[in-house]
């Protein structure tokens, strides 16, 4: 139906290598682990210790200390890579555009750590001891409320909520708004933050799903290395700013990709293991590329899911053989989570940064830590070293809990 | 009485997010710029801290730096 085309033009990126984009990306690049001991509670008889913790972070650049001691932290991160992005595109917000420029930006979990400190004010001193902040700032949507009220953004104002696939399916889903027509610009991307949260920790990691090489944290996110153990839980967000092409245009506005895909799929198999062969991360790949009226073959990059769990980074590799045949061994891979571990919610939204950066600087990143390939993951991870390469179409991949997909493409915009 | 007017004024300056000096007869919404779930937190505050417990219908009427200060002298 509509011609409408969505280009990126602005980016927002906390990490655990650093708080602002081109620092993140200058880390990624030189193939630079942001893991470290989690420090913000006593970890020492959890049996994952360390993390993706965010340092240095100075949430007062971008709202003030009042209302920023009302939220929780991931509602601070997104806020943060928010604002990054709303200023990096150049958008001035004015009455003629303000109900054309939305917010979706989610959250795998939301703001576990401020449920535990509430709760445990509930538990000593009662129900009378509890703030009237707690809801508003814990509740996962809070992050696009409150960047519609600081930049009185009028347009659509919502969160999609799926686990790991949070990220990508707000950009997919704000992309689609734009192409529908319901706005020109969307502020769109993912925040997380858990390492703070003993439960997260210990959830996490009584589902196994943790790496514990706590002897060396930021040799642990180890993708598709034969002595991978789980993921690094991380913290952070990422955003990114999508506006419709004739827009940007109009306003000079820099670009960084097009978003010319959006696909999504759920594995309808079990609660958090992918479904054999990879059958559903598969579909989900394959319905991007018909969003994208692309051939697999004209996929030059993917910046893959790539947890560094056992099952999932052979369940991905098999899944890109089935969506892109042989091509898939022509395609460079490699998972940025190597180096800032797993952002849950915020994974897709920091992958799109990264992924839209790789295209920018046709530079595809490094995955990390790879010393003994998989030989079950035999394709092109880009080992260790980052590599100068054309990327005229990169696809960026998220699979979560519940069996939920998406995928994004990314085409080089001229 | 100086004593708590002095802490009176330090919880509203933190809770409130107030730099400057503030006045004995300032409105929290008005002067200080709070809103509804400001002032409910508030109340909450100076209950903690006076160890005491401001019944809903008497913490309404509690607006201003004075009335704040009065309810504390008058019942803490």
């Amino acid at each position: 139906m509509s011609k409408r085309r969505v280009v990126i033009t602005g980016l927002g990126a906390i990490t655990p290598l650093a708080n602002t984009v081109s620092e993140t990306w200058d880390g990624i690049i030189n193939g630079k682990s942001g893991i470290s001991p989690i420090d913000s509670f006593d970890i020492s008889s959890f049996a994952t210790t360390f993390g993706g913790v965010i340092r240095n972070f100075d949430i007062s650049q971008y709202i003030p200390e009042k209302d920023a001691k009302r939220m929780d932290g991931f509602i601070h991160y997104g806020i943060a890579a928010g604002c990054q992005a709303i200023e990096d595109s150049g958008i001035e917000v004015t009455e003629a555009n303000a109900e054309r420029i939305g917010v979706a930006i989610g959250s795998g979990i939301g703001g576990i750590t401020g449920i535990e400190e509430c709760y445990a004010v509930y538990d000593k001193s009662g129900p009378r001891r509890i703030s009237p902040f707690f809801v508003p700032g814990n509740i996962i949507n809070m992050i696009s409320g409150n960047l519609s009220i600081k930049y009185g953004l009028k347009g659509p104002n919502y969160a999609i909520v799926t686990a790991c696939s949070t990220g990508t399916h707000n950009i997919g889903d704000a992309a689609r708004l734009i192409k529908y027509g319901d706005a020109d610009v969307m502020i769109a991307g993912g925040a997380e933050r858990c390492t703070t949260s003993p439960t997260a920790m210990g959830g996490f990691a009584s589902a196994k799903a943790l790496s514990r090489r706590n002897d060396d944290p930021q040799a642990a996110s180890r993708p598709w290395d034969k002595d991978r153990d789980g993921f690094v839980l991380s913290d952070g967000a990422g955003v990114v700013v999508l506006e419709e092409l004739e827009h940007a245009k109009a306003r000079g506005a820099k670009i960084y990709a097009e978003l010319v895909g959006f696909g999504m799929s759920g594995d309808a198999y079990h609660m958090t293991t992918p479904s054999p062969g990879g059958e559903g991360a598969a579909r989900c790949m394959k319905n991007a590329l018909r969003d994208a009226g692309l051939n697999a073959d004209a996929v030059d990059y993917i910046n893959a899911h790539g947890t560094s769990t056992p099952a999932g980074d052979v369940g991905e590799t098999q899944a890109m053989k089935a969506a892109l045949g042989d091509h898939a061994y022509k395609v460079a891979v490699s998972s940025t989570k190597s180096m800032i571990g797993h952002l849950l919610g915020a994974a897709g939204g920091i992958e799109a940064v990264l992924t839209a950066l790789s295209i920018k600087n046709q530079i595809a990143p490094p995955t990390i830590n790879l010393e003994n390939q998989d030989p079950e993951c035999d394709l092109d991870f880009v080992p260790n070293i980052a590599r100068n390469m054309k990327i005229d179409v990169a696809m960026s991949n998220s699979f979560g809990f519940g069996g939920t997909n998406g995928s994004l493409i990314f085409k080089r915009y001229e | 009485m100086s004593n708590i007017e002095e802490r009176v004024k330090k919880i509203v300056a933190e809770q409130l997010g107030v730099k400057e000096d503030i006045a004995t007869d300032a409105s929290f919404v008005d002067d200080l710029g709070a809103d509804s779930l400001d002032t409910v937190e508030l109340v909450m505050a100076l209950e903690e801290e006076f160890e005491c417990e401001i019944p809903d219908d008497e913490a309404e009427k509690i607006t201003t730096v004075q009335q704040a200060i009065d309810y504390v002298v008058k019942n803490a």
